[in-house]
């Protein structure tokens, strides 16, 4: 009873390592397969309208929405301070440094990882990725590195313009709602705000959320149970691992980045 | 399947909005815009105690930002700590006697290097040293005096 247990977590435990080991070697030939598809930038392109061009309209409209809130819930704690002016240091920096990247990849794995993994996963389910194999056409080349790099690619511009839209966002609301100064709340962004520290830093943490989203999307799509309950079932997974890994990851990052 | 044509031109307005929003941030939103790309040159002032100033905190005259502080050392035998401040060229005429002192903006503010300028004819040149210089204001020790100088009253009033 007990052993049966054991075998069971033991089970399950391989089955996690051996998952992770075939990630990472479909990430290798995905990578290799990267080269290749530069030759042929039309794949990549159409990859972008679909996983970036089609999440601007969240991401626009999301990133306002969160800095309006950040700018009135700021406004709020700041004014009994008798710091509105610091507004706009305040809603910059969290979006800069954290809601930017990692809200934008969360929109990221729901609006965009999910329709990747679906639609791989239905390409395998119908048996079109063993078709192309039988024609002699490299699935990881034609389907597979596109997308990842897609997917990468879009991540940094979408997480800069969430931040953007929402930096006005805050604005809209502090500045013109609730009439902090418009002088000081650019001032004082742009006294604190430091183009190395935080900007940079949250370009580089998108890029790795971007990677991380673009890699766990395909290689859900790729390893799904080729049937309908599996293709769905991928896509969930996709979305909580996402959202998790990101997190997770957010936090390491921050350390490293802004932890003395 | 849509047109190639409409599909490249959607791409192409995604990228550069995408480019656009962080040159942007870089601009508007970062210090970029006023740490000054022209040429700098460095001057060195030792102080006592330089209580919360850090690197990059920024140097002013006047109350105007001319640089900004480039290093932080303790200089072992003079027991002082040794702040290099980087001044952008545009401000290179500063007497040799100007003073440097530590202020605190606002009551709780972040602290940052003020420069008086002196009388001299000569100017200070890459690598001087300022030879006049203020400590910073450590609460501690202003409320300290304070109390002492107060207890000090008291008894001679007694």
């Amino acid at each position: 009873m007990i052993l049966d247990r054991i075998q069971g977590l033991g089970r399950k435990a391989i089955g996690f390592v051996e998952r992770l080991g075939r990630a990472h070697l479909f990430l290798l030939r995905t990578i290799s397969g990267i080269p290749g598809v530069l030759l042929r930038p039309s794949l990549v392109i159409r990859q972008l309208y679909m996983v970036g061009v089609l999440t601007l309209l969240i991401i626009l409209v999301s990133g306002f929405f969160v800095g309006m809130v950040l700018g009135l819930q700021g406004y709020n704690t700041l004014s009994d301070f008798g710091a509105e002016e610091s507004l706009g240091v305040m809603v910059a920096l969290s979006l800069v440094r954290e809601l930017g990247p990692v809200v934008t990849a969360l929109l990221f794995a729901g609006r965009a990882g999910s329709a990747l993994t679906a639609e791989i996963g239905l390409m395998k389910a119908t048996e079109q990725l063993s078709g192309m194999e039988m024609m002699a056409v490299d699935p990881m080349r034609r389907v597979i590195a596109p997308r990842f790099l897609a997917g990468f690619i879009s991540m940094p511009l979408l997480a800069a313009i969430f931040s953007l839209v929402g930096v006005y966002g805050g604005y809209f609301v502090g500045v013109g709602l609730l009439g902090v100064d418009d002088g000081a709340f650019w001032s004082q962004m742009q006294d604190r705000v430091e183009l190395h520290d935080d900007i940079l830093n949250g370009v580089i943490k998108s890029f790795v959320f971007g990677f991380v989203a673009a890699w766990i999307a395909v290689f859900e799509g790729y390893d799904a149970v080729p049937t309908s309950e599996g293709v769905s079932r991928a896509t969930t997974r996709t979305v909580v691992h996402t959202s998790l890994t990101v997190l997770g990851l957010d936090f390491i990052l921050t350390a490293l980045m802004f932890g003395d | 399947m849509r047109n190639t044509r409409v599909i490249e031109i959607a791409v192409g307005i995604f990228v550069a909005a995408g480019m656009a929003a962080l040159f942007l941030l870089a601009m508007q939103v970062s210090n970029l815009s006023n740490m000054g790309t022209g040429e700098s040159y460095t001057i060195t002032a030792a102080f006592e105690n330089i209580g919360g100033l850090k690197v990059r905190s920024p140097v002013t005259v006047s109350g105007v930002r001319v640089g900004r502080v480039d290093a932080i050392d303790y200089d072992n035998n003079s027991f002082e700590a040794v702040v290099t401040l980087r001044i952008n060229k545009a401000y290179s005429s500063f007497p040799e006697d100007t003073s440097a002192s530590i202020f605190t903006s606002g009551l709780l503010g972040e602290q940052y290097v003020g420069l008086e300028p002196g009388g001299s004819e000569a100017n200070l040149v890459e690598g001087d040293r300022i030879q006049l210089t203020q400590s910073a204001l450590v609460m501690e020790q202003v409320v300290g005096q304070f109390l002492y100088s107060a207890a000090g009253r008291k008894d001679e009033g007694e």
